[in-house]
């Protein structure tokens, strides 16, 4: 998942991790996120807008985490997902506050705000979203 | 006229009855239950925190406030579990809910009533004309040492208020404070457990202030218990806030709905503001909340607080106190452990 705990790359990416902001390309009609700097398919052609996503979506795959890399250990077993939104984009993302049942490809998700990641005793608290069904 | 524009609560999932607790230390859950008047408690995720909590309550009460989040001028996040000693909370509740960067923005403490003093200090920006709307939350991750007798009541929880004058679902008519120097419950910085004055908690702590804030908000506004429909008082348990209604001549009835703390425990900052949310949730226009809250160190705020027509529109665009209450999950003792020590 790639978390980085430097702090100056954590600070950058508030805004998109904290509200699900991506972008649009006005030309082709895609959203990404995270947000790109610039649209795949258009290229140069493309214009790009920042919008806010909604914070629903859909389970496309998932598996579960139970040998973590370092930082997680104490969450384990935890489901981690590709999620579809609603809106268009994908992205992967842990569940939360899920029972068996609950982690099928198709269900129903949505965003919620949690920490993803402490650095050490000393160190910044990453806040972001995860998902949870609903 | 100030008053609430857009209120929500978030109580996490997890639960664990007083049963569970009680079997852990071999000792009698049926006396435990009856004198503490409560049945489980809330406990949050192992990636849950204040301000987690503080955020969630904040997006339902602006999705029932319905504005921009740019026109907050002000947040206040009062609690006594802030997830860091130096940085706050506030910003983060700000950034993730779309506010600012133009508003101003403090942690408050003052045991569990920090959230009803952003209250009166948003009340006050609003009221000098500096501010549009602000936005008050009591949200806390209580913390409490294994095996004392606050592991039972020790819960998480929070709500978030939003004040302004235009699209108020609720007056605030008027409040009064009352507050003392009194060591009825304190931590020392660096510390990991609170410690408390036991008995002492009771008759000159929580009810000599309780019932001063109390009086003195009824003689300022002239008005008497009849007066009032519901009334919340701060919830350390299930039967302080119910002793202090007997003190005060109050029907124990118009505390009943929002008495969650049988279901949900202490949540400390967010215990009276859950109450009222609670309360909010089912009165109907015209009825008038009286609400009380009260920290430990000490001192409790006191509201008269009037239910307007536009509540019914309002109410439902974001989810009920109860809905959080009956979504729930228990969680053994060990369970648990491995919750609170992740952190
Ligand atoms: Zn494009």
């Amino acid at each position: 998942m790639g978390y980085e705990s430097s702090v100056p790359l954590f600070w950058r990416l508030i805004k998109p991790r904290y509200q699900l902001i991506g972008n649009k390309c006005t030309t082709c009609g895609n959203t990404f996120y995270p947000p790109k700097f610039l649209c795949p398919i258009c290229r140069k052609e493309g214009k790009l807008e920042e919008i806010k996503l909604g914070k629903t979506g859909k389970i496309l795959t998932f598996s579960i985490v139970r040998s973590a890399p370092t930082g997680f250990e104490k969450e384990t077993p935890y489901p981690v997902a590709i999620i579809e939104l609603d809106d268009g984009p994908r992205l992967t993302s842990q569940i939360v506050d899920w029972k068996e049942e609950d982690l099928q490809i198709g269900r129903k998700v949505e965003a919620c705000f949690r920490r993803i990641y402490t650095d050490g005793k000393e160190g910044i608290i990453n806040y972001g979203l995860k998902f949870r069904p609903i | 006229m100030i008053g609430i524009i857009g209120y929500g609560g978030y109580i996490p999932r997890f639960r664990i009855k007083v049963e569970e607790i009680a079997s852990v230390w071999s000792a009698d859950a049926k006396s435990i239950k009856s004198g503490l008047n409560i049945e489980e408690k809330s406990v949050p995720s192992i990636d849950e925190d204040t301000a987690t909590i503080a955020v969630e309550a904040a997006l339902n009460a602006l999705k029932m406030a319905g504005i921009n989040p740019k026109e907050i001028g002000a947040i206040y996040v009062g609690s006594e579990s802030h997830p860091y000693a130096v940085k706050p909370t506030s910003t983060i509740v700000g950034e993730a809910i779309g506010v600012g960067p133009e508003y101003t923005a403090a942690d408050t403490e003052f045991a569990c009533k920090a959230g009803t003093a952003g209250i009166q200090m948003v009340m006050g920006l609003i009221q000098g004309g500096y501010i549009k709307f602000g936005l008050a939350i009591g949200a806390d991750t209580s913390q409490s040492k294994p095996g004392d007798a606050l592991e039972y009541t020790a819960a998480a929880g929070g709500a978030a208020y939003i004040l302004g004058k235009n699209g108020v679902i609720a007056e605030i008519e008027g409040t009064f404070s009352f507050s003392s120097d009194t060591p009825d419950f304190w931590r020392r910085e660096g510390i990991e457990y609170p410690s408390h004055g036991g008995r002492f908690t009771g008759i000159p702590a929580y009810f000599k202030h309780v019932v001063s804030a109390t009086q003195g908000l009824m003689s300022k506004l002239s008005l008497k218990e009849s007066d009032f429909d519901y009334v919340v008082f701060h919830m350390p348990n299930g039967k302080f806030p119910l002793n202090a209604a007997k003190i005060l001549g109050i029907d124990a009835e118009k505390l009943k709905p929002g008495l969650v703390v049988q279901r949900i425990g202490n949540t400390y900052s967010g215990s009276s503001m859950l109450g009222l949310a609670a309360t909010l949730d089912i009165a109907k226009p015209g009825q008038r909340i009286l609400v009380t809250s009260y920290g430990s160190g000490a001192g409790s705020d006191s509201f008269s607080i009037k239910v307007t027509d536009l509540i019914e529109e309002k109410r439902n665009k974001t989810k009920k106190i109860q809905d959080y209450i009956d979504d729930k999950e228990y969680v053994t003792y060990a369970h648990y452990t491995r919750l609170r020590r992740g952190i």
